[in-house]
């Protein structure tokens, strides 16, 4: 038995030599064979409609990135023949590979700096989805409201008791999300302004992460992308303000950011097919079913 | 004849070329890693980066201690709880136990290698978390050093049992038999003649221990709280710094990478490097000391 399984693998090994050093007509002629398949169609066939087919790439921001993975599967779903490739890698880097043209479309959560503008001046913005950021705490809290002033307070560590908050004298605890992370640049900019988050706070490398650890954290706080909201955490109203879609649209709830997409120049083909299928009712209502908002238009 | 001669070759040279190969690419990681950290080392430096108590990307700071740290200490604690366990659970397979429950405590024990480190996390996350939680500090969220020490003890038991197993019955049996004649109890054996003959045995295996402790991730990052601080203690009694949330290097380079460009990314890469040397001198002392003991 092992000698038999000793001349196969070196029938294998002989044959695998050999079909390198001189590729026999058969395997030149699968060769051949093979290459029209793999190739796509130089001319396609002109027919009345022309069917969209190739390939876009994406990149950048994580929080885009599972909403732009379901906004493809849904155009592919319709354009068979179509491949979108979406990457991670954070919104500053859909910025500079946008600019670049290292990819079609760069996705960010956050608006384009006016550094970035200077540098990129051919950067075009489309808006595609909006997204709020709730403060969340453990739902055992008996605390449903906030002010600002009090989110900057804690999240810096001036406040480390609830009782200062209304509820019992329990020591808060503080989840954020990690350096780099667009969901906490909005939030540094959008609440703390000059303050630094406390060192000691509990960091979760995601909003999924983060959600977990608030809701098995008693008397835990932290801040989480609309679209992760769930009964797990209780989201608390800040300034009187429920974080909900209609005080989003309304005006009222201000802490909310554009999800967008960066194509440099206008954008054309397979690209411009794609941000219209996203804009169009049926990418908007992908939009809402992930529990993000639709860009008022 | 000539035809075995020619397998023989063949298959020499199969192998050959599958050891270099795997040499090949622990070398090249290597390199890669290293030539990517160089941004940083060069304009950050060696010194300010594994002495820099700030870790804050966003404002250009790239302080390394806090991690070290945290990696050190996790790993101390999780050699505190696991190896007197692991070396507990050797002894007893291999001198107490009667054949049945060796039988069923050494595939137990091997069972728990093969457990994906993302399931201890969650283990750790939902169920050590919320007991370290009910310690009463000021500041203890339950994350921290001692729930990551305690997730990598379990991590690292089956390691250190296997091979202390190893070298408590490669003892020479005439040692045990002459305590034994001289009067002395079993106890008085173990102690006084098995472990000290199986001593180096069971510093390797430790050391090895050391290494995957080292670098562990996954479980680290969902247990560990990942905060930025050097870990200090909570209250007067400093075993506390065992509550305090920390960073390990692993997690690090984990939590940030997808958000990393530029100095930034190459900041985690020296994070790497910097685990890499820390791994490398942990192993080659545990090789250094198998062979020495095998002499």
């Amino acid at each position: 038995m092992r000698r038999v399984s000793v001349i196969l693998l070196l029938a294998v090994v002989l044959i695998a030599g050999c079909a390198r050093a001189t590729p026999t007509p058969l395997a030149r002629e699968q060769a051949t064979a093979a290459s029209p398949v793999t190739e796509p169609e130089p001319n396609p066939s002109p027919t009345a409609e022309p069917a969209l087919a190739g390939r876009i790439t994406v990149a950048g921001s994580t929080t885009v990135q599972p909403l732009a993975e379901k906004l493809a599967t849904a155009f592919r779903a319709a354009n068979p023949n179509v491949e979108i490739v979406i990457q991670g890698g954070g919104s500053s880097v859909g910025v500079k590979s946008a600019a670049q043209g290292i990819v079609d479309i760069g996705a960010t959560s956050r608006e384009v700096k006016d550094s970035e503008r200077t540098e990129f001046p051919d950067l075009v913005v489309h808006r595609i989805a909006v997204d709020g950021v709730a403060i969340v705490v453990h739902p055992d809290v008996p605390v449903d409201s906030i002010t600002t002033e009090q989110v900057r307070a804690v999240f810096a560590g001036d406040i480390a008791s609830w009782k200062e908050l209304g509820g019992p004298d329990r020591p808060i605890t503080v989840v954020a999300r990690e350096e780099g992370s667009g969901t906490r640049d909005f939030f540094q900019e959008h609440f703390m302004k000059d303050r630094d988050i406390l060192a000691r706070a509990i960091l979760q490398p995601s909003n999924g992460a983060l959600r977990t650890a608030v809701s098995t954290t008693p008397n835990a706080i932290g801040f989480l992308s609309f679209g992760y909201l769930d009964d797990s955490v209780k989201a608390l109203a800040v300034d009187g303000i429920q974080p909900t879609e209609a005080n989003v649209y309304g005006g009222t709830y201000t802490a909310w950011r554009y999800l967008n997409m960066l194509t440099r120049g206008e954008p054309a083909g397979l690209a411009r097919a794609w941000l219209e299928f996203i804009l169009s009712d049926a990418g908007q209502q992908i939009v809402t079913a992930q529990g993000y908002l639709a860009v008022k238009r | 004849m000539q035809r075995r001669c020619l397998i023989d070759r063949l298959m020499q040279g199969v192998l050959l070329g599958s050891a270099l190969l795997s040499v090949c690419i622990v070398l090249m990681i290597g390199l890669f890693t290293f030539l990517q950290s160089r941004l940083a080392w060069q304009s950050i430096g060696p010194v300010a980066m594994l002495t820099g108590t700030a870790w804050r990307p966003g404002s250009g700071r790239f302080g390394l201690l806090p991690m070290i740290a945290g990696s050190v200490l996790a790993t101390l604690g999780s050699v505190a709880i696991g190896v007197p366990l692991a070396i507990g659970c050797a002894l007893f397979v291999a001198e107490v136990a009667p054949a049945p429950i060796r039988a069923l405590v050494r595939p137990a024990v091997q069972l728990l290698g093969g457990i994906p480190s993302v399931v201890y996390g969650l283990f750790g996350m939902v169920v050590i978390v919320p007991l370290i939680r009910r310690i009463p500090a000021p500041g203890n969220s339950g994350y921290g050093l001692l729930a990551a020490s305690i997730v990598l003890a379990v991590m690292i038991l089956p390691t250190i049992t296997s091979i202390a197993e190893d070298a408590i019955r490669a003892v020479p049996r005439e040692y045990k038999e002459g305590s034994l004649a001289l009067g002395a109890t079993e106890w008085q054996t173990i102690a006084g003649v098995t472990l000290p003959a199986a001593r180096s045995g069971i510093v390797a295996a430790t050391i090895l221990g050391i290494g995957r402790a080292l670098g562990e991730t996954m479980a680290m990052t969902m247990v560990i709280g990942n905060s930025v601080v050097v870990p200090a203690p909570l209250t007067q009694n400093p075993l506390s710094i065992y509550l305090s949330p920390a960073r390990t290097l692993t997690g690090n380079i984990a939590v940030e990478i997808s958000y990393a460009t530029g100095l930034h990314e190459s900041a985690l890469f020296a994070t790497g490097v910097t685990l890499f040397v820390m791994i490398m001198v942990v192993n080659s002392s545990a090789h250094f000391l198998l062979r020495s003991r095998s002499r």
